[in-house]
């Protein structure tokens, strides 16, 4: 081509194909940024203070302003206490914090580190007041023996940084030892990795018992006729549009201590009147309503796929001498891996991090991780350390959510 | 899957019990929801069936517990706060959802997977890390425990689905009708409600109907996000569950079942009217 093709106004054609693929990418671009903009302060953000959380620790720097100052120069490894400079800023520190009233705060904070913490601080802050001359350590010493510990000054050494990993490590019953190394908490305080696993292997069956169910049942929706199948659809659909409480509430009339179950089973005479089956507050509960709850979750997916498996393929098989078991394990089953893939992460990512059935039908037992976060939110007020739990929830899940955009593709995500 | 003429006794027992095994999962399915029902009706307060219920004796029934949700004020806020955040997290929710899933099936439109992943992003991140996070965030913004603070949170786990359903209306979308509409001399506004709205209405109305019930039910964000001024119905049905457990639950659950009998049949038509009228399906 010798000369470059022009529009009429006499711009090339590739500049002008340019701009006019610019301006549409741009008006495509703002169609969003209204939606952008208002979850990132609803939603995103959100996520990003609880990251910032899970390793957040200015309490000790702002409480123990110059305490934090002057303990730079002490060597923690050495078997010395820190000298008389240290603890009169200690004292004029814990003098201030709790005219402010802000020891409280401390307490809370180093108690997670070091039980008795909480009650050291609490008892040292009016007594402090007493103390106006040298000798500092001698005086602090005699209010409690604790502050001749040099473990206790490692600690506000340790925690004095703006940042810290405590939080993680006690997320995964790790702890760091007075010495700063990492090791493993006592044994009767390892709590968090057997919660985990227990949520794990909980949404795991959970997820089993989803496809044992639903399997059957996407199978027969897909091979009915549609007039049929249509019908049956809303029984599947149903659940899924009824409210959760209510198919919560529902299974603790059914399966209490006095509930529809035990009162059917006693008079058909299957167990006697005092033999009543304990099926709720404990993993049975559990498992049996979240089965429930999530299996349209598991049957929408697995449909979805069988409907476009040929029925012909099955005839084939049969035809050329397989019986129906071996026709369905070698022909229909594999056709269907996808289906059964999408559908179990799908129900395995929501029974991990659900809450409000655990919470009011597990018990004691029957409880999953998300339990344990709600409780340090509202409950303890160990931020931290729900962030931590909940940052490695969310990690868990978000490697969950990759592997389901490898296999289904997010944009074939379908409703109802 | 018709069991042909030919088959054999053991085709034919198989056929048999896989039919009777699927009818027993329906009845799981469905069973746990309609059992509520009558239990609703029950004179005592207990949350199973009584001898004089059984023998359908008209004094082991009663209303009385309608009448107590319908009569106690505390109840009665619930249904105010209730519909009133769900309609304001549905409005924001649609609107924004709609724009977005425009944009996003554009055919210019950069970086598309990695967008529909954030936007997708509410419905997959456990609630309690996004109720633990915005109740960490919107009290430092000032607005937990406030009416927007759980509109705001409502809205943000309403628009996936906005989102899904609208884009998929569009998928079938055919764009030269906006052509022939602009060379016919319409403009882009025009062309917006006389061409693109009509189109999209459906999954744009079922999208609204998907958000307005998850802020009807979601329970988690309230809990965290909002105080007892924001106490809505699911929250006085768990802290019901929790604490006193009375037969007045049921009866607000049966009439939550009725409510969602209601809006599942509409997204149903919904959805066979734009598959009928895309000629997607002979259903």
């Amino acid at each position: 081509m010798a000369h470059e093709l022009t529009t009429a106004d006499g711009v090339p054609l590739r500049i002008s194909l340019e701009r006019a693929l610019l301006r549409s990418r741009i008006r495509a671009a703002l169609l969003v940024v209204p939606l952008m903009a208002f979850l990132l302060f609803a939603f995103i953000l959100p996520i990003f203070d609880m990251l910032y959380r899970s390793v957040e620790n200015s309490i000790v720097a702002q409480v123990l302003p110059e305490t934090v100052v002057v303990l730079r120069d002490w060597d923690e490894t050495g078997d010395a206490l820190p000298d008389e400079t240290v603890f009169e800023t200690a004292v004029a520190d814990i003098q201030a914090a709790f005219k402010a009233k802000t020891l409280g705060r401390l307490a809370r904070r180093l108690n997670y580190e070091k039980p008795g913490m909480a009650s050291l601080l609490r008892k040292s802050g009016r007594r402090s007041l007493r103390i106006t001359e040298a000798p500092w350590s001698e005086q602090l010493i005699k209010i409690d023996r604790k502050w001749g510990d040099i473990n206790l000054w490692r600690l506000i050494k340790r925690e004095s940084d703006h940042v810290t990993e405590s939080y993680f490590l006690a997320a995964v019953d790790m702890r760091l030892d007075d010495l700063g190394a990492v090791s493993w908490q006592p044994e009767n305080r390892q709590i968090y990795l057997q919660l985990f696993w227990k949520t794990v292997w909980m949404s795991g069956l959970i997820t089993i018992l989803c496809l044992l169910l639903g399997y059957p049942v996407a199978f027969l929706l897909a091979t009915l006729p549609l007039r049929t199948s249509n019908l049956l659809m809303v029984l599947v659909l149903l659940p899924f549009w009824t409210s959760l409480l209510v198919r919560t509430t529902s299974w603790i009339a059914l399966l209490q201590h006095e509930g529809v179950l035990n009162d059917l089973m006693v008079v058909v005479g299957l167990i006697s009147d005092d033999g009543r089956l304990q099926m709720i507050h404990n993993k049975i509960g559990t498992f049996v309503a979240m089965t429930h709850i999530l299996l349209p979750f598991m049957i929408l997916p697995l449909y979805s796929v069988m409907k476009t498996i040929p029925p012909s393929y099955m005839r084939a098989a049969r035809s050329l001498g397989a019986t129906p078991f071996t026709a369905f394990v070698r022909v229909y089953l594999p056709n269907t891996v996808s289906g059964i893939g999408a559908g179990s992460i799908l129900v395995f990512i929501l029974s991990i991090g659900y809450y409000i059935t655990p919470a009011l039908v597990g018990g004691r037992t029957g409880t999953f991780i998300s339990n344990f976060i709600a409780s340090h939110v509202s409950v303890t007020l160990n931020w931290g350390l729900a962030a931590a739990l909940g940052v490695i929830l969310l990690a868990l899940v978000l490697a969950l959510y990759l592997l389901y955009d490898r296999i289904v593709g997010i944009d074939n995500m379908k409703l109802g | 899957m018709a069991l042909p003429v030919h088959a054999s006794s053991g085709e034919r027992a198989w056929y048999y019990s896989f039919r009777v095994l699927c009818a027993a999962i329906f009845v799981f399915l469905i069973g746990p929801i309609f059992v509520i029902v009558p239990l609703s009706f029950n004179e005592l307060p207990y949350f199973t069936f009584t001898p004089e219920m059984l023998s359908f004796d008209p004094d082991g029934y009663s209303i009385k517990w309608y009448e107590e949700f319908f009569t106690e004020q505390s109840w009665q806020d619930a249904v105010a706060n209730s519909f009133f955040i769900a309609i304001f997290a549905t409005l924001i929710s649609t609107t924004l959802g709609t724009l977005a899933a425009l944009g996003l099936s554009q055919p210019y439109m950069p970086f598309r997977t990695t967008i529909m992943a954030v936007l997708i992003s509410p419905m997959i991140v456990p609630l309690i890390i996004s109720a633990a996070g915005m109740y960490f965030f919107y009290t430092r913004m000032g607005i937990s425990s406030t009416h927007i603070g759980v509109i705001v949170a409502h809205a943000a786990l309403g628009t996936p689905f906005v989102v899904i359903t609208v884009t998929a209306t569009l998928v079938g979308f055919d764009r030269s009708l906006i052509r022939a509409a602009a060379s016919l001399g319409a403009g882009p506004t025009r062309i917006f409600f006389k061409i693109i709205v009509p189109l999209i209405l459906p999954g744009v109305i079922s999208g609204a109907l998907f958000a307005f019930i998850t802020s009807f039910d979601e329970v988690v964000v309230v809990l965290f996000v909002g105080s007892v001024e924001q106490r809505t119905i699911p929250w006085k049905m768990f802290s019901g569950i929790r604490e006193e457990i009375r037969p007045t639950i049921l009866a607000v659950a049966t009439i939550l079942v009725c409510i969602s009998i209601a809006l599942l049949t509409t997204v149903e038509l919904l959805r066979r009217r734009s598959e009928r009228l895309r000629g997607m399906s002979p259903g």
